[in-house]
């Protein structure tokens, strides 16, 4: 091709990798929406009817509302760090995909871009279907709901780039039960999904404000709810600097495995 | 030239901390328009060099030129005018024929207006027209492999490295895929093609570069080489182990060199053999003549023995 100059970052890698998303999304696309549906849809059922019945309201919201909007938090978690770790490790060690890509005008952080990009807006996207779903359950929102999607979307990116991360550190395959039950787990329960963090002992509190899950918690609920400016913002800035960090550690790690 | 390396070494480290120089003051150039076969057994050095032109590698020492561009400092710039052929099967089997091309289309950098021109000139190249809606893991072996040489040839390169472009393929995808790789070197494309197949070298490069332990050790047309290192004539000598080992000797303190060939010996430079040593050697048992060929200054230079 032309000899025109090639810029550090380039967009056409993470286009190229958006591409073969988007044709492979076109086939699974049905599977994904029903997931994203019907997952919220028991959750609320379960715990909506099942504790709802016992607890009624909680930290001032009723409890469906509260779940119903707690569970978009973990959504984002979910469907963002296994495809970052899975996806992305069976990417590089089995099918040699970026080894390709990499012998083509295309450097491992755009390679990372691609993917975590794709994968935040995909979850970012879709994990705002518990809201679609509180909505037949009496959720009444505010006119925040409508800026959700961007806090999903930066949580997402967050924790696609900490599973693309992972991927680059876990020895095999079978090491990722230790992130899962050992980093997951535990993010996902102590964030203020189910029940408020507030009542937590003090320890577990201080454990929750370095939870980036936490903060997309309560960022989406006052997005439902109303804002707290001061607070939301310190929120957000958190979600941020995960993202931020997250990036260059899986820069790293991607340069480290695929560059010798 | 399109490619200059000098002096280069890779060394990795193993398991228990020992280095281990893969590519161990490599020096070799590739003028413009050359087929060039890189010759050389299993673990001599040819993927890591591979790997090296692409900056996948970093050298320890030593500097990399490619079309004009300092790597790795100018890789990217590099790799946009070259087109990589790969050993391992990488090809994203979940989509189609045509969705593989068309994603290295874009990562090269093909301008959209020639995309879809670009990504059918490919499917011809790998004679998958017919097949360019079905997805890669339906794929026979050969043609994932002829699909796998049209990815690297999306955007018409200036320069092709073809990494054992043939290994493992039956006798006649083998000689489909010679046709092509002969189709680029007459339309004026640089080949680097690494392969440890004789026959593949002889067919198809201008010149070949003979590596082992991570250096070139001989290079030269097919021809030259054979002239230099194995002569003219081949004498095959058959028999028991001790009359090998005989003949053997006769020949080595002739100054001939010599080379198991299974249950043979053969005899290089036979066309120096004086009379006298003919009839020792011959002792009455048959003997095959032949012409000399790459094969033997391959053995000859890398060694009997297989690593």
């Amino acid at each position: 091709m032309s000899d025109t100059r090639l810029r550090r970052f380039e967009w056409a890698p993470v286009r190229g990798v958006w591409r073969r998303e988007l044709a492979l999304f076109g086939r699974y696309w049905t599977s994904t929406s029903f997931a994203s549906i019907v997952e919220p849809t028991i959750y609320l059922l379960a715990f909506g009817f099942g504790f709802g019945s016992l607890v009624g309201h909680v930290a001032g919201y009723r409890y469906v509302d509260f779940v119903g909007t707690g569970v978009v938090a973990s959504a984002a978690l979910f469907t963002s760090v296994f495809p970052g770790m899975f996806n992305t490790y069976i990417r590089r060690t089995y099918q040699h995909s970026y080894d390709a890509v990499l012998a083509a005008p295309v450097d491992v952080h755009e390679v990372v871009a691609g993917e975590a990009s794709w994968i935040a807006v995909k979850s970012g996207l879709f994990s705002c279907t518990p809201v679609l779903v509180a909505l037949a359950f009496g959720l009444r929102p505010g006119p925040g709901v409508l800026v959700v999607p961007v806090f999903t979307t930066v949580t997402a990116a967050g924790f696609a780039l900490f599973g693309i991360w992972a991927s680059t550190v876990v020895p095999s395959i079978n090491s990722f039960d230790y992130v899962i039950s050992g980093v997951l787990t535990p993010l996902f329960l102590v964030a203020g999904t189910f029940f408020p963090v507030g009542g937590l002992p003090g320890w577990a509190r201080m454990a929750a404000q370095v939870n980036p899950l936490y903060h997309c918690v309560e960022l989406v609920r006052h997005a439902v709810f109303g804002f707290r400016p001061l607070a939301d913002l310190g929120h957000l800035g958190a979600l941020v600097l995960f993202a931020a960090l997250m990036w260059a550690l899986a820069v790293r790690g991607m340069r480290r495995r695929l560059i010798d | 030239m399109a490619i200059t390396l000098r002096d280069v070494v890779k060394r990795y480290s193993d398991r228990d901390g020992t280095q281990i120089a893969a590519v161990d003051g490599l020096t070799l150039e590739v003028p413009a328009g050359m087929c060039l076969g890189l010759l050389g057994p299993n673990g001599a050095g040819k993927s890591t060099t591979m790997r090296l032109l692409t900056a996948q590698s970093r050298a320890d020492e030593g500097t990399i030129r490619v079309l004009g561009h300092d790597i790795p400092s100018e890789a990217k710039q590099a790799r946009a005018l070259m087109g990589v052929v790969p050993q391992t099967d990488n090809l994203d089997e979940e989509l189609t024929v045509r969705q593989n091309l068309e994603v290295f289309a874009r990562l090269y950098r093909v301008p959209r207006a020639g995309l879809r021109e670009a990504v059918d000139r490919a499917l011809e190249i790998a004679q998958l027209t017919g097949r360019a809606e079905a997805r890669a893991v339906n794929l026979s072996g050969g043609m994932r492999r002829r699909l796998l040489v049209a990815r690297g040839l999306v955007h018409s390169p200036r320069l092709v490295l073809l990494d054992e472009p043939t290994v493992g393929l039956d006798p006649q995808v083998r000689a489909d895929l010679w046709g092509l790789i002969a189709g680029l070197r007459a339309d004026g494309v640089t080949v680097l093609m690494s392969t440890h197949y004789i026959e593949e070298a002889e067919r198809l490069a201008d010149a070949c570069a003979l590596m082992s332990h991570g250096r070139v050790i001989a290079n030269g047309t097919p021809a030259e080489l054979i002239a230099e290192h194995a002569g003219d004539r081949v004498e095959e000598h058959e028999g028991p182990p001790d009359r090998l080992a005989e003949i053997e000797g006769l020949a080595r303190r002739a100054g001939l060199p010599t080379r198991r060939t299974g249950p043979t010996v053969s005899v290089l430079r036979a066309e120096r053999i004086p009379p006298s040593l003919g009839e020792a050697l011959t002792n009455g048992h048959r003997v095959v003549r032949r012409a000399a060929n790459l094969e033997d200054v391959f053995v000859v230079l890398t060694g009997e023995t297989v690593e």
